[in-house]
């Protein structure tokens, strides 16, 4: 088990450096003058050039690489070109408002969604297997935005039961944290929570007709041991995988929520330094991104390993 | 009394296609000790009637009627908790599938030491040491060793086996092993087979061997109940069924059989005999012999009505108008 973790803590490493090569490539190729758009219109080209010594722009690609990724393994993620602020100071503060919004989303989809695939693969075919399905499908088939706009229009513009947009830290104050932070988790979470009902669902409904059921029933099990027990255990795999795969949508979900509903995140930092060509907030976006993605695959292979165990036990006899 | 009575147990199931009629008026009778075959072609009920017991069919789509008594005690009618009690503690199955029967998320420990729990509040330690005893029990060496080890690292003949001693774990009066060997190879078999030879005479356990391989069936079994399309064709003492067949697919059957064919021709050697014709549809029920379009004997009686089982020796029937004529060789 720990040298089948360690190889994946390996292998992460050369996909992030992978990753990072194709980051900084990435931002070099997207059209537009970085200098161009920090001097201004009618700036000289006197000034244009010694903005581009000054950051750099004007030396070869692979030096500008190595430069890079020694000053992101030092810490330093350079100062956004828009307003000279440490591009880690900003990270730190709109990271953990995305954080905060993806992981209430996350938990909300996780609860909602495995619980009422649970019940619609036990119950098949009656009533509640419809409505979780039904609701499943409007989950999968409305957009964020939209969901959103309606969520906004019913309950802050009619009900005027909660606020319809901004943040503020959970440590200033919890209640009014939470209150603005519910629609915009319910909104995330709902399309998530429909993709895993239904993974969960058909991964049940197949562990369900098992021959391994079977024999627990013909134990003498009662029911919640044979479904919570022996079918659940044998689904969770599935699930753990489209919680992996799905991290993804939940964080482009992200970008989206936050727009809607005005929240200071890293979804909203995104796309304000692409529209301004922010090349050094761009890159430490794309490579928290890039991170997250990694992070969550190597926690979702591990887990896993730990659900089933001829991955776990394949990794230690071959190595 | 016996220790357990099958009466009049028909069952069908509510399918797509129509109402499946898988078995039709079946009555048997097993006794304490005894090792009972139950066999026949694919589809012929055998599986169905066996699982009867434990109610270990789909309860939304199977429709039951007739009685079954484990020691005087009707389970077709019992509470789904009281049959909870049963299953696993009276009545167990060792399913035909080996491979797939156990769960791959858990230890066969685990699996097994879990019946222990649920039917003989022995607590974790306990448990896990019957484990090991029941795995010894079964023929699997290093059994403390194995009981930390998952399906996959098992063969498939040390996996029925540990199925055998999740089975055999609570002493059940009534052990179902359905097909126990179709899926092993030859020399596990045997085996096997000798695992519920030794069970019966330790623990008096009263088997039944679902099986459509006769060779099992002459090799363990006591008495068999020869199925066909849904119903008992014959019904007899092993040894007197294959000195005496008596309903014609019997017959069929062991001629069938690579022995036989070996065994009866002039050289030594002769094709193998089979028997023509398709089982009937199991969506149809019509009054007539089921074996008829089958069957070398058959005659214009048999279309107008059903062959009901009548008693030919002591402890032997057949449902036939025109069975083989005692002396008849297989």
């Amino acid at each position: 088990m720990t040298w089948f973790i360690l190889r994946r803590c390996g292998a992460a490493v050369i996909v992030l450096l992978l990753g990072s090569v194709l980051i900084f490539l990435g931002v070099r190729a997207l059209p537009g003058d970085p200098a161009l758009v920090m001097a201004g219109e009618d700036a000289s080209p006197a000034l244009v050039a010694a903005i581009r010594e000054e950051y750099g722009l004007d030396r070869p690609l692979p030096v500008q690489y190595v430069e890079y990724l020694r000053q992101t393994l030092s810490g330093n993620l350079g100062r956004s070109t828009q307003d000279q602020l440490p591009v880690a100071t900003i990270l730190a503060e709109r990271l953990p408002v995305t954080l905060e919004l993806t992981a209430l989303a996350m938990l909300v989809a996780v609860t909602v969604g495995v619980l009422a695939g649970i019940v619609a693969a036990v119950r098949r075919g009656r009533a509640a297997d419809y409505v979780a399905t039904g609701f499943g499908l409007a989950g999968l088939s409305i957009p964020h935005f939209w969901l959103g706009l309606l969520a906004i229009l019913l309950f802050s513009v009619t009900l005027r039961w909660l606020p319809a947009s901004g943040y503020v830290p959970f440590t200033e104050d919890p209640v009014g944290n939470l209150q603005r932070m519910l629609l915009p988790t319910l909104v995330l979470g709902m399309g998530f929570a429909a993709v895993l009902m239904r993974q969960t669902r058909s991964a049940m409904l197949s562990a369900l007709s098992a021959d391994y059921v079977r024999t627990a029933r013909s134990k003498g099990l009662p029911e919640r041991a044979v479904v919570g027990v022996h079918a659940l255990r044998n689904s969770l795999t599935t699930v753990v995988t489209v919680l992996g795969l799905q991290l993804g949508a939940l964080i482009s979900g992200a970008v989206v929520t936050e727009q809607i509903f005005v929240i200071p995140g890293f979804g909203k930092l995104t796309v304000d330094a692409v529209l301004t060509r922010n090349y050094p907030v761009i890159q430490a976006v794309v490579l928290v991104t890039v991170t997250a993605y990694v992070v969550i695959n190597l926690l979702v292979d591990i887990v896993y390993a730990f659900l089933n165990p001829r991955i776990r036990l394949s990794g230690a006899s071959h190595g | 009394m016996s220790l357990l009575d099958i009466t009049d147990l028909t069952v069908g199931f509510d399918t797509e296609d129509g109402h499946v009629h898988a078995v039709k008026e079946v009555s048997l009778s097993l006794e304490e000790g005894e090792i009972l075959a139950l066999c026949g072609e694919s589809g012929c009920g055998k599986t169905v009637t066996a699982m009867s017991v434990p109610r270990l069919l789909p309860p939304r789509t199977t429709r039951l009627t007739g009685s079954i008594r484990l020691d005087g005690r009707e389970l077709t009618t019992l509470p789904e908790p009281q049959m909870r009690q049963v299953r696993g503690k009276e009545v167990s199955v060792v399913f035909q599938e080996p491979m797939t029967s156990l769960n791959p998320s858990f230890t066969v420990g685990f699996q097994i030491a879990e019946v222990l729990r649920r039917h003989e509040n022995l607590s974790r330690g306990a448990a896990r040491r019957r484990a090991v005893e029941l795995l010894e029990l079964v023929g699997i060496p290093a059994p403390a060793q194995r009981i930390k080890e998952y399906p996959h690292q098992l063969s498939g003949g040390m996996r029925q086996r540990v199925m055998i001693a999740i089975a055999v774990a609570c002493s059940p009066r009534v052990l179902i092993a359905d097909e126990p060997t179709t899926a092993l190879d030859v020399t596990i078999q045997a085996g096997v087979l000798d695992v519920f030879r030794d069970l019966r005479d330790r623990l008096g356990t009263a088997i039944i061997l679902i099986t459509h391989d006769l060779g099992v069936v002459a090799d363990i079994a006591d008495r068999a109940v020869i199925m066909y399309a849904g119903r008992a064709a014959e019904q007899a003492p092993v040894e007197e069924l294959f000195a005496r067949p008596l309903h014609p697919y019997t017959l069929g059957l062991m001629k069938a059989l690579p022995a036989a064919a070996v065994a009866a021709g002039p050289g030594g050697r002769r094709r193998l005999a089979e028997i023509p014709g398709m089982v009937p549809s199991p969506l149809a029920d019509p009054a007539e012999c089921a074996f008829h379009a089958r069957c070398p004997s058959g005659q214009d009686d048999c279309l107008a009505a059903r062959p009901s089982l009548v008693r030919h020796g002591p402890a032997h029937l057949a449902a036939c108008f025109h069975p083989a004529r005692s002396g008849e060789q297989p």
